[in-house]
Order: C-alpha cells, then sequence, then structure tokens
C-alpha cells in the first residue's frame, strides 16, 4: 500500500519535466473560454455523482465506470477541437462525451437503457456515441479504441477534409499490442491524430508502477519517432495549451504527438471496487490537486468569476442534470421485439420463405 | 462475350471495376502494393491506384484490421486483405468485438461497411499455421456476413456484391483456387448474398458444400453418375446469409442429405447448417443426414497426414455409397 502511495506521489513530482514547462508556457486563453472549462468540468463531476447515486438505487447496471478527478483532461483535450473533429473514447467515457458536446438527456438515457438513449439503450455506458458530435464512440476493451481512432484519421488523410481525431487510453492500453501497433502505423503513415494518454496511476486494480516498464508512457512516443509530452493531468489550461499546440501542429503537417496526462481517479475502477490496492493518504493527497476546486479558486484570484457568479453556474449545471434525470426516467425502454434490430443494415438476406 | 480468367484474377477484376467507380474504397494489407498480394489480387493495382488506395500495411494485423474499422465508420469503404486466414487470429478483437457490433451497440447510428479478404484451407503442405479452415468463428458472431465462393465466376460477383454491402464481411478464398480458370462474361455482373448454386442437378441426394471442397464434391459426384447414383451439389457460396430454402427444397427432392467441408468437424460447419435446415427437411429424410467435415486436427505437413485430415473425393464417393447401400440395404 505505502509502495502504490509512494509512487503515485511520485509520478507527480516527475510532472515538473522540462518538457511540461516548454508546453505551458504562457498562451492567453480567453475569460469565456476559461468560464467554459469550470463549467465543462462541473458538469462531468456532477453528472458523474448523479450516475453514482442512480447506480446505487439500482436504475443503472453493469460496469459503469466514473471520471472523477480526471475531469480536466477531457475538458482541456477536447477543448481544444472543432466541433466536426473526432475522438475515440474508453471504457471510462461520460466525460470525454460531455467536454466534446453530447447532450446530457440522451446521456441519462442511455445508462438508464431507454429508447431515448444516444443508442436506443443498446450500448449502455461503456458504448456511448453520438456521430453527429464526433464521438465515434467509448470501447470497452481495453486498447481497442486506438486502431478505430487511427482509422478515422486515415479516413481524414485521405479525403483530405482537415479533421483531427484524439484518442483517448489509459496507462493500461499502454500495455497492449494495439498502442504500439498503433504508434507505429500513425508515424509511418503521417496521420493527423493525437494520442492522449490518460495516466490515472492504475489500470483496473495494479498499479503502473507494477505493470508499466518505464515510469512516463510518453517516453515510449519516441521509439515510434512521435514526440512525447507529459501534462499536468489535474490542470484544464495546461491540457489544453498542450493539446491545441499539437492539433495546431499536426494541420499544419507536422509528425503526430502522444500527451500523457498524470492524473488520478477519486472512485475506484468500478462503483462498488473495495480499492484494496491503495491507501485513503493517497487519495486524499490528489484530491488536494483537484481540478476543479484549485481551477474555481484561480478564476476567483483572476477576478473572472466571483462566489456569485460560480452558484448561478453550478445552479443552473444542477438543473441540467436533473432534467436529464427526469428525462430518462420518464421515457421508456425499447421494446423487445426491437432487439435484433440494427444487427445488420437490412434484414431482407435470410432466404426462407 | 465471355472469357477465360484465373479466380486470381476475378478477385483482382472485382476490386478493379469496383475502385474505378467509387473512390471510397481503399486496399489495406500486407504485401498488396507493388508484389500485388502473394496470390496475385491485387496484381497491377498499385500502379493503376496509387499508394493511397491500396496500402501496404506493416505486419500488425488487429491495428490495420481496426484501421480499417475507423475509416469505414467515417465514410471510407476498405477492403482488407489477411493472407492467411490464420492470421486473421491476431485481429478477432478489432473483427468480433468492433465490427460485428459498432452497428448494434451504438443504436443503428453507425455502419462499417468493410470487407475483410482472406484465404483458408489446406492441400498445399503448408502445415498447422497456413493452412486452416475458420469460417465457423464468424458464423457464430452475429453482425457478420461470410462468403466463400468456389468459382472465378462467384468470387467476381460476390465480391462485388460484397464491397458495396455496408456490413461488415468476411470474404475467405481458398489456395487450391487461384490458379483454377473458369468463364466470366464481360457484362457488369453481380452476385447476390446468401444464394446458393445448384452446381450439379441430381436425383438421388443432395450433397451441400461450401469453396473448394465444392470441387470434390462434383468430381465425387461425376464419378458416381457412372456407377448409377444421382448426387446434386448444392455450392452454398455464403454461410451467413444461409440459403436455406435451397437446401430444403433440394433434400424434398432427394430425401438424403451430405454436407461437406473442410473445417474440423467439431461444433462445426456441418452441424451449423443440419441445425438451420433439420426442422423443416427432417419429414423428408429417407437416412439420417451425414456430415462429412474434416477430422479433428490441426493440419499436419506431411502429404500422408493431411490428405488423411482434409476429406477426399474418394472419401465423399465413399460416404454417398454407403448412405446409399445402408438404404438398400434397409429395403
Amino acid at each position: 500500500m505505502d509502495n502504490n502511495k509512494t509512487t503515485a506521489n511520485n509520478k507527480v513530482n516527475k510532472q515538473k519535466s522540462s518538457k511540461e514547462k516548454k508546453d505551458s508556457k504562457s498562451e492567453k486563453i480567453p475569460d469565456n473560454l476559461k468560464l467554459l472549462f469550470l463549467e465543462k468540468m462541473y458538469t462531468i463531476r456532477k453528472f458523474e455523482e448523479k450516475v453514482k447515486e442512480l447506480f446505487s438505487l439500482g436504475l443503472i447496471r453493469g460496469s459503469t465506470h466514473v471520471y472523477i478527478g480526471e475531469e480536466a483532461v477531457a475538458v482541456g483535450a477536447c477543448s481544444a477541437l472543432a466541433s466536426d473533429d473526432y475522438i475515440v473514447s474508453t471504457h471510462r467515457g461520460h466525460g470525454h462525451c460531455i467536454a466534446k458536446g453530447a447532450e446530457l438527456r440522451p446521456m441519462m438515457a442511455e445508462l438508464l437503457g431507454k429508447e431515448t438513449g444516444c443508442c436506443k439503450g443498446k450500448g449502455g455506458s461503456m458504448h456511448i456515441a453520438d456521430f453527429d458530435k464526433g464521438i465515434l464512440g467509448a470501447v470497452g476493451i481495453v486498447g481497442a479504441g486506438l486502431p478505430i481512432a487511427v482509422g478515422a484519421a486515415l479516413s481524414s488523410k485521405y479525403l483530405n477534409n482537415g479533421k483531427i481525431t484524439i484518442s483517448f487510453f489509459g496507462d493500461g492500453a499502454s500495455n497492449q499490442g494495439t498502442f504500439h501497433e498503433c504508434l507505429n502505423l500513425a508515424s509511418i503513415w503521417k496521420l493527423p491524430i493525437i494520442f492522449v494518454c490518460e495516466n490515472n496511476c492504475y489500470a483496473i486494480t495494479v498499479p503502473a508502477s507494477y505493470s508499466t516498464s518505464c515510469t512516463n508512457i510518453a517516453d515510449r512516443a519516441p521509439g515510434y519517432n512521435i514526440e512525447g509530452i507529459i501534462t499536468d493531468g489535474s490542470d484544464v489550461e495546461k491540457v489544453y495549451i498542450a493539446v491545441k499546440k499539437a492539433v495546431d501542429n499536426v494541420k499544419n503537417g507536422s509528425r503526430t504527438v502522444l500527451i500523457e496526462a498524470k492524473t488520478y481517479r477519486y472512485e475506484g475502477h468500478w462503483i462498488g471496487d473495495p480499492q484494496v490496492y491503495r491507501s485513503k493518504e493517497e487519495i486524499d493527497y490528489w484530491k488536494t490537486k483537484d481540478p476543479i476546486n484549485n481551477y474555481k479558486k484561480k478564476l476567483i484570484n483572476e477576478k473572472i468569476i466571483t462566489e456569485n457568479s460560480y452558484t448561478l453556474m453550478t445552479d443552473k449545471v444542477d438543473k441540467l442534470i436533473e432534467d436529464a434525470v427526469e428525462f430518462a426516467k420518464n421515457s421508456k425502454f425499447l421494446s423487445a421485439d426491437k432487439a435484433l434490430d440494427d444487427i445488420y443494415t437490412s434484414n431482407d438476406f435470410m432466404f426462407r420463405s | 462475350m465471355d472469357k477465360v480468367t484465373t479466380y486470381s484474377e476475378a478477385i483482382r477484376d472485382a476490386l478493379d471495376e469496383e475502385m474505378s467507380i467509387d473512390n471510397k474504397i481503399i486496399l489495406m494489407g500486407e504485401d498488396i502494393g507493388l508484389q500485388g498480394g502473394v496470390f496475385g489480387t491485387s496484381r497491377g493495382l498499385y500502379e493503376k491506384y496509387g499508394a493511397s488506395r491500396v496500402m501496404d500495411t506493416p505486419i500488425s494485423e488487429n491495428s490495420f484490421v481496426g484501421a480499417a474499422i475507423g475509416a469505414a465508420l467515417t465514410g471510407l469503404r476498405p477492403v482488407v486483405e489477411i493472407m492467411y486466414i490464420d492470421f486473421i487470429t491476431l485481429a478477432m478483437d478489432q473483427i468480433v468485438n468492433q465490427a460485428a457490433k459498432i452497428k448494434y451497440m451504438f443504436g443503428g447510428k453507425a455502419k462499417v461497411p468493410i470487407v475483410i479478404r482472406t484465404q483458408g484451407g489446406g492441400g498445399k503442405g503448408n502445415a498447422s499455421h497456413h493452412s486452416q479452415s475458420l469460417e465457423v468463428f464468424f458464423c457464430h458472431i452475429p453482425g457478420l456476413k461470410v462468403v466463400m465462393p468456389s468459382t472465378p465466376y462467384d468470387a467476381k460477383g460476390l465480391l462485388k456484391s460484397s464491397i458495396r454491402d455496408d456490413n461488415a464481411i468476411i470474404f475467405i478464398e481458398h489456395k487450391l483456387l487461384y490458379n483454377i480458370t473458369g468463364s466470366i462474361p464481360d457484362s457488369n455482373y453481380t452476385i447476390p448474398l446468401g444464394k446458393a448454386d445448384i452446381k450439379k442437378e441430381g436425383e438421388d441426394i443432395s450433397v451441400v458444400s461450401i469453396s473448394y471442397m465444392v470441387n470434390k464434391a462434383l468430381s465425387a459426384a461425376a464419378s458416381l453418375e457412372d456407377e448409377g447414383i444421382s448426387p446434386e451439389v448444392i455450392d452454398l457460396r455464403s454461410l451467413y446469409p444461409l440459403d436455406i430454402d435451397t437446401i430444403i427444397s433440394s433434400v424434398k427432392k432427394t430425401n438424403h442429405l451430405l454436407i461437406v467441408h473442410e473445417s474440423c468437424s467439431r461444433a462445426g460447419t456441418g452441424a451449423y447448417i443440419l441445425k438451420e435446415v433439420l426442422p423443416d427437411i427432417f419429414d423428408y429424410l429417407d437416412s439420417p443426414p451425414v456430415i462429412l467435415g474434416g477430422l479433428d486436427s490441426p493440419i499436419p505437413y506431411s502429404y500422408v497426414l493431411e490428405s488423411a485430415i482434409i476429406p477426399s473425393e474418394e472419401k465423399i464417393v465413399n460416404t454417398i455409397k454407403k448412405i446409399m447401400h445402408n438404404l438398400i440395404k434397409n429395403k
């Protein structure tokens, strides 16, 4: 336990690398964007807290992984994208979807398994997608999203449509073959893709210090002739600046980038995880780096918000989430006779009269 | 005007014709560029369409199949070549968990128009890692279609239909078929997926088969005709969709059924086909239906051993004779 704690804290200290300092050199972020960062992060936090509540009530079933603690990564990264750029998400995908613009009502309805859900209740927590928003889907297999993201980038390059793809994955996925294969493919084919590794210190229950041969996932990138950058995943502005710079570089024809965001999930891997693998002290340490509380303080210091305006914002978001929950609760389940729909594009090929 | 072409050329011609009318079609695979594919199925296409449409890939099956899926999700129509079906096992996550399920798990709001071409089967001494018949893996997965042509004519028409289909298709060729020749019309034809073809009409027994095994069934049928037994040989052409009606109406005529396939028998192709048709043919059968599949073994290297594993023409002949003779005896 102590080992894990030391490891996780060490990782924080290593965040102050020269690479990071170079990336975070002052770029002027407009006030309205800063406000949006805070609101989006707060929305994700509140959405996930509501998900936990609905899960405990039995309204959400199955495996559900919440994003609490990691909000700055999704918001910083997706804010650097255009609305028609692509993302490919992970099993812990609610935050990515909200950050990329998915609407709360169909998301919540999907989690409750309803026909008004973004996937009609056929996908659930691990398979949320919204193709109109460039969300090519959450993927329930660790590491399986990277090839799909590479393919989206290949498509954008071939069609010359200027779209960028972000591939989100975690430290666990960096030990899958697809991570290595896909960095290689993106590099040799010079694809418009940015790999964003959310290193939250644990792959399910196993610490990255045990499972991963290097301290920084970013250090794996140079072997594929890709630049590896480390950023503070608790600091939304640092993530935004790192990803924005990568987006601009890729659009200008530079090689792709792997950005490792050092982050932490406050909750267990899944709702109900007994978390025998880490200490309360470790969790408490990371909570001192809370991406939302610290950013709120920063914006108050910068006089961009006041306690009062913050409360107005949170009240608004709280109402939107309640509205999404009511919408989901009041929606119907897709009827059982539709269970076999959508397997193929048409059902007219079983030649049985 | 018909022209005589090889199976390999028929595949190449289908790719060429479809690529020439739809620039969203790209080819991806190992050694398909300058080399034109190790079986020559993309010969000349790299020169004609360039490296952006005929893409050599690194040996990273899972990831280039996944990349093709991602490209299909975002507007392209990739045709991927897996050099040997044995290597497709490396890409099973992307095929089984992604290509087959994306449409369903995203509530029908996405499609994956991808063709994964590969070749399988034994008979050339390629041993255990380059000779398998793994089609039944894919029949098991809802969301995939499985196509296995046995002639140049069928290969071309079915591949063109597969490329135009919006679903994920596993298109399995056979290494012993590439050099066989056949007559193909000049006209721009397609063959719908899921329509079996009666390759030889007969009265006495329905022999249902697919891919290279159709050729062995036809040779067996020809020699049995000399002995007064008239088998009807049905080439399924695809395992999913499965043309149940053609099998049923044939068995209603012949009252006997033999299913012949190269893949292992255990939990195999024959069991799958029989399950689909048995309720409709049971009352018409004059003998128990028989499945003649490959023996449940890895494919060995030696000619003697390999020949013992894969159903031979002789074994088909003897199996049919046994079915018919038992009947005569029982009468």
